[in-house]
């Protein structure tokens, strides 16, 4: 069999999940073995690359970019995981969804304006900084995904758990191996 | 005759006549998922994820308000049942603001347990993010109105365990919500004992002991059923 | 009171009674196009014209044909006056005198009439709704008398059983059969309700009634607490229908004065006490145990059932609920005898139904037919079909808990079985008639909006399933629903159907089931392509 081409991606979250991740410590040594990671903010690679076999997405889709790769790669992987509370069911990140219809003006008033020390600007420059999505959407609900692993972040006994039963054809995670938050 | 014979689950057990078929259950080892119910106050049968199949009957029944009768024959298990129960949780988790990150009740609330139970590990409805606020006038608990899941029990410990009649539900629908007094702040309630009763009876974080941390929001349920069988059987050790 | 008492204020009536009656209609919807002024005005030309020795102008409740108010019709010409206003008394008046007059008229012999079989309806439009007297002239209380007097309690019981009545507040249970499990449910208070919360858009049946025979419903309910031992009644009426309740009141205030209510009725030492309580507007406070729980001054939830009121019910004694038009029949049921009651109707169904006939169609109004008379007569020959030609789409009956049913079952006889078998139900009684113009999904998304709204919000699946519901509706007509979403509202239908606590949530899917059933083109239509269709799911690493 030929070694699984592996991708994590980061969308809207805050990296935890992705440090939990490198938090495996050892056991990336063994995964090392097995796969090939062929897509991640850990490694230099710029374009989302065809046929990839599991991809891990953290965060929640927050803005025009992350829609956009996220559509790129649903065409171009065998396998999604909604990896993390953030992608799952958006979490902190969506937080500003309460806030109606107009979120994405007064965040960033509140952000780069009022809370800024120096230079209160909001981000405006078109095709420089991508454009917020008036909401943001957990990633099953742009594209199907085929599994779930919730927490916040996801504890790395977890992810070695989920990651092992994945590689070896046994079933998803349940019960106590759950845990949101 | 004091007792029936029944069937749970293709099993044949007996139990006290007028039990539940909740009761009647867990007497016999099958953990029936339950939201609103709550020992040593009475049940309203409004989470509706106790529904179980009863042969004859072509409606779903409420283990936690159906009473047994001699050979009735209940499943309360299977395919169908478990989806209608993981729709409910979705439906919850949709409904109102749950950020389990940042919740008091984090580690500690029945409705993430029954999630986990369920194999709940999305949701597939569009939250519907309503905006909710924090009642945070009393001087030692909390009221998260976005973290209710109106089940109640609050309400039913306040009445008829404490008797203060302080909580109660206002509106309907997806407007429902739980108040004090007559929808006035917390603090300002002239019948709260402040007795924190409702705080042991919630299964979420909805109602907390303010500063709190997540660790410490553990409920001893053991408390309530401690009160109730004290007044109702005479028994004053736990 | 007795026996003579009644005959001779049956007799007194008739004998004062003028040679010409105009009637005037005076329910809800008439007068609020007037029919108040009309009659004043009427009044006063019979006296310019010196005619108040052989007129009676007479204030009556619903003449029926509601969308040409305010109507006045004279005995005994017949003839039908619509659309009267105050300045058309003189001329009205001028025609009791054989003068030709150029008077909007309707044809009283035309089929909306003709093929009605008034039972309920019998004294609607004819009397006086507000004088005891009137209702006692058309045989008003007799049935009450032998029913007291003559029979026992369990006669009655069986009259109503061998009648066949079943409940005309939706389920259509045999109402026979509910009164008899009151009468042996063991308890020393039990009590009698009547449902006059009518709350489902369009329908206006119970107030029609109300407004315009009063006394049919406490004859029916004394009868009925008679019949069970009950010696209390609550009629639970909407604070909605203002007019109702006054003319309620009125009527319990004039039977109680002849000894037709309260201590000793018909001098016998049977009791029966009516009171009425006012609801809030809360369509869920139709279902009976919420509008006990409401009638005991809590708020108005339903909760799980059994135990069914007619074993513990209002402050947990055994309950008789029944709806308005239910009560109704009681007394013709008694008066004209079990057998000619059971003759109409079809073999399941007996008696009538009334329906609140609205919507895209000539005739609107109140219509009570034989059950089992085909669809296709009442929208076609009573209603007169669409109107400026348009073409019947379908016809929605049962409200929020029914369903559509298409144009190409309009021969379906309307009774119970035949109703439920499409999809829909008997419901209450109003019907809405749609014509092409309407789109289905439209319709589905009002009724659910109607359920979000009117949901208590004690259980989930009603209270959070129907925003969700709601929401794929609305996204649907918005043109951003994929098939995905179409088949996770279909899911959800299902699962509130089976899971939810009460009827307002179990029936809720309804409208987007039947529409579904009969029209799922006009769904699709507005599907959008899904861009990732197919979820991989089989394939693993
Ligand atoms: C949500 C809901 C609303 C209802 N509203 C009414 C109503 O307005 N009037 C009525 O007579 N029955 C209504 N019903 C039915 C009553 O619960 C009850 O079945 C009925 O009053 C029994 O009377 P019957 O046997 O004479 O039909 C409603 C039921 C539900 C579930
Ligand atoms: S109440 Fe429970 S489910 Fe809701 S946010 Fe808190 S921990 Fe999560
Ligand atoms: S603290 Fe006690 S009295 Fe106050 S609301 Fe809670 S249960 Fe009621
Ligand atoms: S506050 Fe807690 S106990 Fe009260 S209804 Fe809400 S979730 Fe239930
Ligand atoms: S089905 Fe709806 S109206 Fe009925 S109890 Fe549940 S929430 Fe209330
Ligand atoms: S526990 Fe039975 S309905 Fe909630």
């Amino acid at each position: 069999m030929d070694r699984i081409k592996i991708a994590t991606v980061w969308l809207g979250g805050c990296a935890g999940c992705h440090m939990s991740f490198l938090d495996l410590d050892e056991f990336l040594i063994d995964l090392a073995g097995r796969v090939d990671v062929v897509y991640s903010p850990i490694i230099d690679v710029k374009e989302y690359p065809e046929g990839v076999d599991l991809c891990l997405i953290e965060g929640a889709v927050c803005n025009e970019d992350n829609l956009e790769l996220l559509h790129q790669i649903r065409a171009r992987t065998k396998i999604l995981v909604s990896f993390g509370d953030c992608a799952i069911t958006c979490n902190v990140t969506s937080l500003r969804n309460l806030l109606g219809p107009k979120n994405t003006d007064q965040i960033l008033q509140r952000a780069y304006v009022e809370a800024a020390d120096t230079n209160p600007v909001k981000p405006g420059l078109e095709g420089i900084v991508p454009r917020l999505l008036p909401k943001v959407r957990p990633v099953h609900d742009v594209v199907p995904v085929e599994h779930f692993l919730p927490g916040c972040p996801p504890p790395a006994p977890r992810i070695k758990a989920f990651l092992t039963n994945l590689l070896d054809q046994t079933p998803a995670l349940t019960g106590a191996q759950l845990k949101f938050g | 005759m004091a007792a029936k014979t029944l069937t749970i689950d293709g099993t044949q057990i007996s139990a006290e006549n007028h039990t539940s078929i909740l009761q009647a259950a867990k007497e016999a080892g099958v953990k029936i998922p339950t939201l609103c119910h709550l020992e040593g106050v009475y049940d309203v049968g409004a989470c509706r994820l106790c529904l179980v199949e009863v042969k004859g009957s072509n409606k779903l029944m409420p283990a936690c308000t159906t009473r047994i009768y001699e050979g009735m024959e209940v499943t309360t298990d299977n395919e169908r049942l478990q989806k209608y129960r993981r729709m409910t949780l979705e439906l919850l988790f949709a409904e109102r603001n749950h950020v389990c990150a940042v919740c008091v009740a984090n580690g500690h609330c029945e409705l993430q347990a029954l999630a986990y139970e369920l194999g709940m590990d999305h949701v597939r409805y569009d939250y519907c993010y309503p905006k909710w606020g924090v009642d945070a006038s009393h001087r030692f608990m909390g009221m998260d109105h976005n973290r209710c899941i109106l089940c109640q029990r609050c309400v039913r410990v306040c009445w008829h365990i404490e008797g203060a009649g302080t909580k109660n539900v206002s509106g309907r629908g997806s407007k429902s919500h739980i108040i004090s007094d007559l929808n006035e702040p917390w603090g300002n309630s002239t019948t709260c004992t402040s007795c924190g009763k409702c705080l042991l009876a919630c299964p979420t974080g909805a109602l907390f002991h303010k500063g709190d941390t997540a660790g410490e929001s553990l409920r001893d349920r053991s408390k309530l059923e401690f009160i109730v069988n004290a007044r109702e059987k005479q028994q004053w050790t736990v | 009171m007795t026996l003579n008492d009644l005959q001779e204020t049956k007799a007194k009536e008739l004998a004062t009674r003028k040679k010409i009656v105009l009637r005037c209609c005076l329910a809800a919807g008439c007068i609020s196009s007037d029919a108040k002024g009309v009659k004043e005005q009427l009044v006063k030309a019979v006296a310019e014209a010196g005619l108040q020795d052989e007129v009676e102008v007479r204030g009556v409740g619903c003449m029926k044909l509601c969308c040409e108010g305010p109507l006045v019709q004279a005995d005994p010409s017949n003839a039908l006056y619509i659309k009267v206003t105050p300045d058309n008394a003189p001329a009205i008046i001028a025609a009791l005198k054989g003068g030709k007059v150029a008077l909007q008229q309707a044809d009283p012999n035309s089929p909306f009439f003709t093929k009605q079989e008034p039972i309920v309806l019998a004294n609607c439009g004819l009397i006086d709704p507000e004088r005891i007297e009137s209702y006692i002239a058309a045989d008003g209380y007799l049935a009450l008398h032998d029913a007291i007097v003559e029979m026992e309690p369990k006669d009655v019981l069986d009259a109503m059983v061998k009648s066949g009545l079943r409940g005309r507040g939706g389920a259509g249970f045999p109402t026979g059969l509910k009164w008899g499990t009151v009468a042996k449910s063991p308890g020393a208070r039990k009590y009698v309700i009547c449902n006059a919360d009518e709350g489902d858009p369009g329908a206006f049946m119970d107030r029609s009634v109300l407004e315009s025979d009063p006394h049919a419903i406490l004859e029916g309910m004394v009868i009925a607490g008679y019949a069970v031992g009950a010696d209390q009644g609550y009629i639970y009426c909407r604070a909605e229908y203002p007019l109702a309740i006054t003319r309620l009141q009125k009527a319990i205030h004039q039977a109680k004065r002849l000894g037709l209510l309260g201590a000793g009725i018909f001098e016998s030492p049977i009791n029966f006490n009516i009171d009425i309580r006012i609801g809030a507007g809360a369509f869920v406070c139709g279902e009976e145990t919420a509008l006990m729980a409401s009638v005991e001054g809590k708020r108005g939830t339903p909760r799980p059932r059994p135990p069914f009121p007619a074993e513990r019910g209002l402050f947990d004694c055994p309950t008789l609920i029944n709806n308005v038009e239910t009560f109704a029949n009681v007394a013709p049921i008694l008066r004209r005898g079990v057998e000619w009651f059971a003759g109409i109707g079809t073999e399941k169904s007996k008696g009538t139904k009334v329906f609140a006939l609205a919507g895209k169609i000539q005739n609107t109004g109140l219509i009570e037919v034989p059950m089992g008379t085909p669809l296709r007569t009442i929208v076609e020959e009573m209603g007169g079909g669409a109107p400026d030609g348009g073409k019947i789409k379908a016809v929605q009956t049962g409200g929020p808990s029914g369903g559509c049913i298409p144009a190409q079952h309009l021969d379906t006889p309307v009774d119970y079985e035949s109703l439920t078998q499409l999809g829909s139900i008997m419901g209450s009684g109003g019907m809405i008639v749609m014509d092409e113009t309407t789109r289905m999904v439209d319709v589905a998304r009002f009724f659910m909006e109607f359920c979000m709204d009117e949901s208590c919000g004690k259980c989930i699946p009603c209270r959070a399933g129907t925003v969700q519901m709601h929401h794929l509706l609305v996204k649907l007509l918005a043109r951003e629903a994929n098939a995905r979403d179409l088949a996770q509202l279909e899911e959800l239908c299902d699962m509130v159907k089976n899971t939810s606590l009460c009827g307002l949530g179990q029936t809720s899917p309804n409208p987007v089931l039947s529409t579904l059933r009969f029209f799922r083109e006009e769904y699709e239509e507005l599907l959008q392509p899904d861009p990732h269709a197919v979820p991989q799911l089989a394939a693993k690493p």
